[in-house]
């Protein structure tokens, strides 16, 4: 055959060899050029898994677990994979309806994307989840449920000590970038669970996970070489006793206010008991949003942690103050003796405040039976003495000894949104009555703890401590240790002896004299106990809601032992009426006695203690509340919610140090511009319940 | 006796047997990656034939022994027996229409048991068979044209089955036996107008026409401007131009609509605008109301054939340059890419071997295919030539076209790759035809007719 064609030969080589060089030249492009196929394949084929760690345990003082973890799922959903998913089926395990469950998927999507998984159905109670496992296979692979920890109360007491954790919201993540959270994290949202996050949350870990087609993990990237290991959250050893925990929380069942105890050489918090308080529990598990929105419209403020958050005016128990300081100006001696005939006239005879006991008195009587009259008389000596060229340098003066006391400011106390209540100051009656017009007899209220003085029930439990120890105190703090070491110098501050003054131990004898006379034979009689030598001092405090006077708070703090104190208390009851020593005082005592020792045996004691924590001193004014909220529950609106201010209020409630705020209260608390009396007392002396309606923050509120 | 003698080891292409089993245990391994899992019993799965690489093997083991028998075979055999082999291929293709099973949509299969038969695949080595007979009788005068129209109908009447057996894909492979035909004599101007007919296709697809038609015009007018002075010479070029771009704006602007809307199914013209990444402008809107359930239906299908693509693209994408190493392909482990182990095979090589991995092969591929173009030009007979070249032809389009449609420049129409996609009719089909050519080739020296 000849060979005509054979140089065609080299054209289909030609065509071969060409068409091989295009090929090899794409899969150059395609593999070595372009990066965006290696991060398409990342994205589908590997999977970054975030490994939780347990968060840290809290122990109290006795090393019993009071905040620990357990495992609760949560049903999970890939939106772009719900094509032919057993909607009703599912529906009906969960009690929703179609359309709820159309707009969860949407909001999904909206928060998520499609492809992301996201939590449909956080924290399932037992039922549900094993309802759902039964019929898992009809819902996947768009759900499936995955395993968190989360925290669990075993004495189901210290509520608002301990906190809760929350979903982070968008806030939270903008307020906090760069530490690891993502939405769908938990966070602490209260208590120490929020201020000792850092350490409670732990490192977490991240684990390179090799994923399928069908979105399923399927093993370890590369074994697992470039997975970071998590690490468990730090335990915490706090200073509370939460047996002590336990009985104030009974005590003071179906009451407003606040008991909080101190170790006064420590400083470590006893116990800190807001009532009304709530089961810690509620706050975690499946009813979580349920059991929040009520606790979140409760008028008697649950959530509000009384103890730091809530201020009141310290009445009489303010006494003790103004005995150091005027002992210690020298102003008057521990003999110096006024006399009352009924009222201090020292103002002149208009709205004269009133004594109780007529009659001539020394210091340590006049502490005794809580006279009105010599302590209006020692204040204003001190504003008055001479050393000082007018009132203004002299009120400066005697804040400076109440700040030292720890009053008007933060103490800084490891647990968030602690008030700094109020001293006034100079600054404050030159704005308000104008330079120079004004002297003792504008504030005289305030010698006796009435007036523009406020404070926390913390900073009154530390002013104990702080009179007990004879002119120290450490910082008021739950927290003593932390394991593993305190790598972030969170407790440092608590480490540091404040010694504000350099008063002699003679002046505190004096007081010390006085408020253990009060127990023994004095106003706060109903502390007493057999053998144990306690000091303290009752108040009875005069407070107005909207204007309209209230029963009066009973106050009560102390300390015992006197000559080697243990322990540092302070005690009140909101609204109760009567008087300081009626409700607060054997409150105190039978905390004193718990805590000294070690459990209450008297019969006649213990029938006080079930018969006061029967006792329902729950103002009628909540109860108005609850039955007007209950008419109108359906309209459980945001509108609702800011008018009434609960939202500024729950706010505080998850602490939210806000400087600002406290100025404007300050502003807000001019008492003798007239026309702003109402709200004056709306939102000063009703320190509790603060409807205020500034700054209406919805950030706290869930649906 | 005088035979055997002819046939020893010496004579046979041991660098085409090499290379055949170089790339079939490549394929193998390709296959084994795509469905091993780790803590799988290896051992265990082969014996039992459970997995597909087991089947493979089986099948590479049935190719060694259809292999031997091909060697064995005297090769007067193959210069003997192509027409009734051919008749026997039309047949079996016919008979799909009767017993045909369904295989991914398609019916061109026949049961055989262990394993499903496609004729449309064998009846490419009857066709090859059939060609080089005809092109190697004596009384054939490939320069006449009726000549030619004959050999065309031998390659293309399988192509009129495979078409009514919805196998557009596998029918093209017959045209590249234009490629041995054009060595033989076949006037090149068919394989250039076939060329640029492919080249105005593509574009008609990524241009709207009148864009495509505005092109072209300019183009002739250029050739005529720059033709002017030879123009003078010789008036029929003019002609030529003209005419030329009569036909291409006639083409693009009515052919190519034409044929998207009426002779394709819509998926394919889904399919095939997919892949250039357009949606198909030539949905007939007026039934669009009509088809409104259908189109959903297949709307499904067309997402699905993108998906493919993008998901292969993907794998050989993230494998970089030297790729994740074996068994270690993120997308192969992951399931991701469809049909991995049959028709995109290619992939799992990409994502575990890189471009040098990709490389490698596409050298080992291009190695065969000029071997086998070396080995058919010292033939003495026509015969094994055009046997030969064919070949080389469909290798090299199965090759081409199922890699370009790997990475997306090709669509998706069902080409196996040679050697190593899993698939028994595949392997033994190039196996056969392989062997055939070894066995032509061991006994060159003999004139065969």
């Amino acid at each position: 055959m000849p060979v005509y064609n054979q140089s065609r030969k080299n054209v289909i080589r030609l065509i071969f060899i060409s068409l091989f060089v295009i090929i090899v030249l794409r899969l150059f492009t395609l593999q070595v050029i372009t990066s965006k196929y290696k991060v398409l394949a990342e994205d589908q084929g590997t999977f970054r898994k975030v490994v939780y760690p347990d968060r840290g345990i809290v122990f109290d003082r006795k090393k019993n677990a009071i905040l620990q973890n357990t495992n609760i799922s949560d049903l999970m959903v890939t939106p772009n994979k719900l094509k032919g998913i057993d909607t009703m089926s599912l529906c009906s395990i969960l009690d929703i309806d179609t359309a709820q469950f159309k707009k969860r998927i949407i909001d999904l999507i909206i928060k998520n994307g499609r492809s992301r998984s996201s939590v449909f159905e956080p924290l399932l109670s037992e039922e549900k989840m094993a309802k759902l496992n039964e019929s898992m296979f009809k819902f996947a692979p768009a759900f499936y449920m995955q395993e968190r920890s989360v925290r669990s109360y075993p004495y189901s007491a210290a509520a608002n000590v301990l906190g809760y954790t929350a979903e982070v919201d968008t806030n939270f993540l903008k307020k906090h970038p760069g530490e690891g959270y993502v939405a769908g994290d938990y966070a602490g949202m209260t208590g120490i669970e929020r201020s000792y996050e850092k350490v409670l949350m732990g490192v977490r870990g991240i684990e390179y996970w090799k994923r399928d087609n069908k979105n399923r993990l399927t093993e370890r990237l590369e074994k697992g070489i470039y997975d970071t290991a998590a690490f468990a959250g730090q335990n915490l050893y706090t200073s509370l006793d939460i047996e002590l925990q336990e009985l104030g929380e009974k005590l003071m069942q179906n009451k407003l206010g606040s008991i909080v105890a101190v170790d006064p050489k420590t400083g470590g918090i006893l116990a800190m008991v807001s009532a009304p308080t709530y089961q810690p529990q509620y706050l975690t598990g499946s009813e979580r949003r349920k059991h929040f929105s009520e606790l979140f419209l409760d008028p008697s403020l649950p959530l509000l942690n009384r103890t730091v958050s809530a201020t009141y005016s310290p009445g009489s128990t303010f006494k003790t103050l103004q005995a150091l300081i005027g002992l210690h100006e020298g102003v008057i001696t521990t003999d110096t003796r006024f006399s009352c005939s009924g009222a201090f006239y020292g103002c002149g005879g208009g709205h004269a405040m009133k004594c109780l006991d007529k009659g001539t008195f020394d210091l340590r009587h006049a502490i005794t039976v809580s006279d009105n009259t010599y302590f209006a008389n020692v204040m204003q000596r001190v504003i008055s003495n001479p050393k000082f060229p007018s009132s203004d340098s002299a009120l400066t003066h005697w804040d400076n000894y109440m700040y030292g006391f720890g009053l008007g400011h933060k103490l800084g106390v490891d647990v968030p949104s602690e008030k700094s209540g109020n001293i006034p100051t100079p600054k404050y009656y030159n704005k308000v009555y104008g330079q120079g017009h004004w002297n003792f007899c504008t504030f005289r209220s305030v010698s006796i703890g009435q007036g523009e003085v406020d404070v926390t029930p913390l900073q009154v439990a530390n002013e104990m401590a702080y009179i007990a120890n004879k002119g120290w105190y450490y910082i008021p703090h739950v927290v003593d240790s932390i394991e593993g070491g305190d790598k972030y110098g969170m407790l440092e501050k608590y480490r540091k002896k404040i010694v504000p003054t350099n008063i002699p131990d003679s002046i505190f004898e004096a007081v010390h004299d006085g408020m253990q006379n009060v127990v023994e034979q004095g106003t706060g009689i109903g502390a007493k106990i057999k053998e144990i030598a306690i000091c303290g001092k009752t108040g009875t405090v005069e407070n107005y809601y909207k204007g309209v006077k209230q029963p009066n708070h009973s106050f009560f703090c102390g300390f015992a032992p006197r000559d080697n104190p243990k322990i540092a208390i302070m005690c009140v009851v909101e609204n109760s009426g009567r008087f300081g020593g009626t409700y607060a005082a054997p409150i105190v005592g039978l905390m004193i006695e718990k805590y000294l020792k070690d459990s209450i045996t008297d019969p006649a004691k213990l029938n006080r203690l079930d018969k006061l924590s029967k006792m329902n001193l729950i103002p009628p004014r909540i109860d108005a509340e609850i039955r007007r909220q209950d008419s109108i529950r359906h309209s459980r609106d945001s509108a609702y919610l800011m008018a009434k201010g609960f939202v500024r209020l729950v706010r505080d409630t998850v602490g939210i140090d806000d400087d600002q705020l406290d100025k404007d209260d300050l502003e807000k608390s001019n008492k003798s511009k007239p026309g702003d009396k109402r709200k004056k007392d709306s939102t000063e002396r009703h320190e509790a319940v603060l409807p205020s309606k500034k700054k209406n923050n919805q950030r706290h509120r869930r649906p | 006796m005088y035979q055997k003698k002819n046939i020893n080891a010496n004579d046979k292409d041991w660098v085409i047997i090499w290379l055949y089993i170089i790339i079939s245990i490549i394929g193998l391994l390709c296959i084994f990656s795509v469905e091993y899992r780790a803590n799988e019993n290896i051992i265990k799965n082969i014996m039992g034939l459970e997995k597909n690489y087991s089947k493979q093997l089986f099948f590479l083991v049935i190719g060694a022994v259809l292999a031997t028998f091909i060697l064995l075979t005297d090769s007067k055999f193959f210069t003997a027996t192509p027409n009734i082999l051919y008749i026997i291929g039309i047949a079996l293709m016919g008979l799909t229409f009767v017993v045909g099973k369904n295989v991914n949509g398609s019916n061109s299969w026949i049961p055989l048991g262990f394993m499903n038969l496609q004729p449309v695949e064998t009846c490419k080595i009857f066709t090859a068979l059939a060609l080089a007979k005809y092109l190697s009788r004596p009384e054939t005068d490939f320069t006449k044209s009726r000549s030619q129209l004959i050999a065309s109908g031998i390659c293309f009447l399988p192509v009129v089955f495979s078409l009514l057996q919805n196998e557009t894909g596998l029918a093209l492979v017959y045209f590249t036996f234009l490629l041995p035909m054009y060595r033989e004599g076949f006037p090149p101007i068919y394989l250039i107008l076939g060329a640029s007919f492919g080249v105005l296709l593509v574009l008609g697809l990524l241009l709207p026409p009148f864009q495509l038609s505005l092109g072209l015009t300019v183009l002739a007018l250029m050739a005529i401007y720059f033709l002017k002075r030879r123009m003078k010479r010789e008036k029929s070029i003019l002609m030529v131009i003209v005419s030329g771009w009569v036909i291409s704006v006639v083409f693009v602007g009515l052919a190519v609509p034409f044929m998207f809307k009426h002779v394709f199914q819509k998926y394919q013209a889904d399919r095939i605008f997919s892949m250039v990444g357009r949606d198909n402008p030539y949905v007939d809107k007026d039934s669009s109301q009509v088809t409104a359930v259908i189109t959903t239906t297949k709307k499904g299908k067309g997402d699905n054939e993108n998906y493919n693509v993008k998901q292969s693209k993907i794998a050989i994408g993230s494998g970089g340059l030297l790729g994740k190493g074996f068994l270690k392909g993120t997308q192969t482990q992951g399931d991701f890419v469809p049909e991995q182990h049959t028709d995109f095979i290619f992939t799992s090589l990409g994502e575990n071997f890189g471009f040098v991995g990709c490389t490698i092969l596409m050298m080992l591929y291009l190695g065969l295919l000029l071997r086998i173009v070396f080995v058919a030009e010292r033939q003495r007979s026509t015969f094994s030539r055009v046997y030969a070249y064919s070949v080389a032809a469909i290798i090299f389009f199965h090759v081409a076209i199922n890699i370009c449609m790997t990475i997306g420049l090709a669509p998706v129409i069902g080409i196996t790759l040679p050697l190593m996609s899993y698939g028994g009719s595949s392997l033994l089909t190039f196996t056969i035809l392989i062997f055939i050519l070894v066995r032509l080739d061991a006994d060159r020296q003999m004139v065969l007719r």
